[in-house]
């Protein structure tokens, strides 16, 4: 198993760059559907603003 | 021979719950394909006769390049879209692909430095290959600082658009950059007409993860574009449905 994540000698380029390719994907998940919460929450805003909202 | 379907395309509320229905069929076979790629780059695949374990960053550096400038490809199309025909739909899946493309972009040039550095002996070299590509990097954040920087939302599409699609030409210079010019990079070994020149138990879990990140892309495009469909209507009654759900 630590022979693993040993990547043969290369453990501090190999981790490294895993770990920034992960970070993208997971980070592109969290700020969309981020971006689409707010997108919500302002036309939900819009809505109340001129009387025709929840 | 009907166009109804690309009209509907055309219409918001079509669009933003066909959105809604197709995300799960991209995320899903996505995960199970970056997993299984995962798996089969980091455990199954034997180690690079040349770089030994050092390789295995082709798993992550090359579908990431490969987003860099498939995602951009699809922002100037989308943008293009927006700009001939007016609409507004194309404009708001140009401005879904930008975060995407930059991110990912980010992540090529930092695993191609990593990568670099046990192999060339350098992290960074004013390369074609590598300059090109941080050039890229620059055009999606200044399509995303023109954005960010006009108020009218029709404004910043087309002003935006303008520069997404004259930016285009900068994908076949990173594409052929290493065949033009003499590059550190190699040339490519997947991407290409003749065979592939890896060996099969390499190639299908690269394979996995180019297919996967692919599928990524359609379905975070796919949530980002409900949000810039519903920041783009002011009024329409379909609107108060979604937001009271």
């Amino acid at each position: 198993m630590s022979q693993f994540f040993e990547m043969g000698g290369y453990a501090a380029f190999v981790w490294p760059a895993y770990a920034v390719t992960l970070a993208a994907i997971v980070l592109n998940i969290v700020w969309a559907r981020r971006a689409l919460a707010r997108s919500r929450e302002e036309a939900r805003r819009r809505l109340a603003v001129r009387g025709e909202g929840p | 021979m009907t166009w109804t379907w690309f009209h509907r395309l055309g219409s918001p509320p079509y669009v933003y719950a066909l959105a809604a229905r197709l995300t799960p069929w991209f995320a899903w076979p996505a995960a199970l394909l970056i997993i299984g790629g995962l798996w089969g780059g980091l455990v199954l695949a034997p180690p690079d006769y040349q770089q030994g374990d050092g390789f295995r960053i082709i798993y992550v550096h090359a579908p990431s390049a490969w987003m860099s400038l498939m995602v951009y490809t699809t922002m100037a199309v989308a943008a293009a879209v927006g700009l001939i025909w007016r609409i507004k739909v194309a404009h708001a899946v140009a401005a879904s692909c930008a975060p995407i493309g930059a991110s990912f972009t980010f992540a090529a040039l930092v695993t191609g430095a990593l990568w670099g550095e046990p192999m060339w002996g350098t992290y960074w070299e004013w390369d074609p290959r590598l300059t090109s590509e941080l050039i890229l990097l620059f055009l999606y954040l200044g399509y995303m600082g023109l954005r960010a920087g006009l108020e009218d939302t029709q404004r910043s599409d087309r002003a935006s658009a303008v520069l997404a699609v004259v930016g285009v030409v900068n994908v076949p210079i990173i594409h052929y950059s290493v065949t033009w010019w003499n590059s550190l990079h190699q040339a490519p070994s997947v991407m290409r007409l003749a065979k592939p020149t890896m060996a099969a138990s390499m190639l299908v879990p690269l394979l996995m993860m180019l297919l996967g990140f692919t599928l990524f892309f359609g379905a975070v495009l796919l949530v980002r574009l409900r949000g810039e469909v519903l920041s783009r209507e002011r009024s329409a009654s379909w609107i108060r449905e979604i937001v009271n759900v």
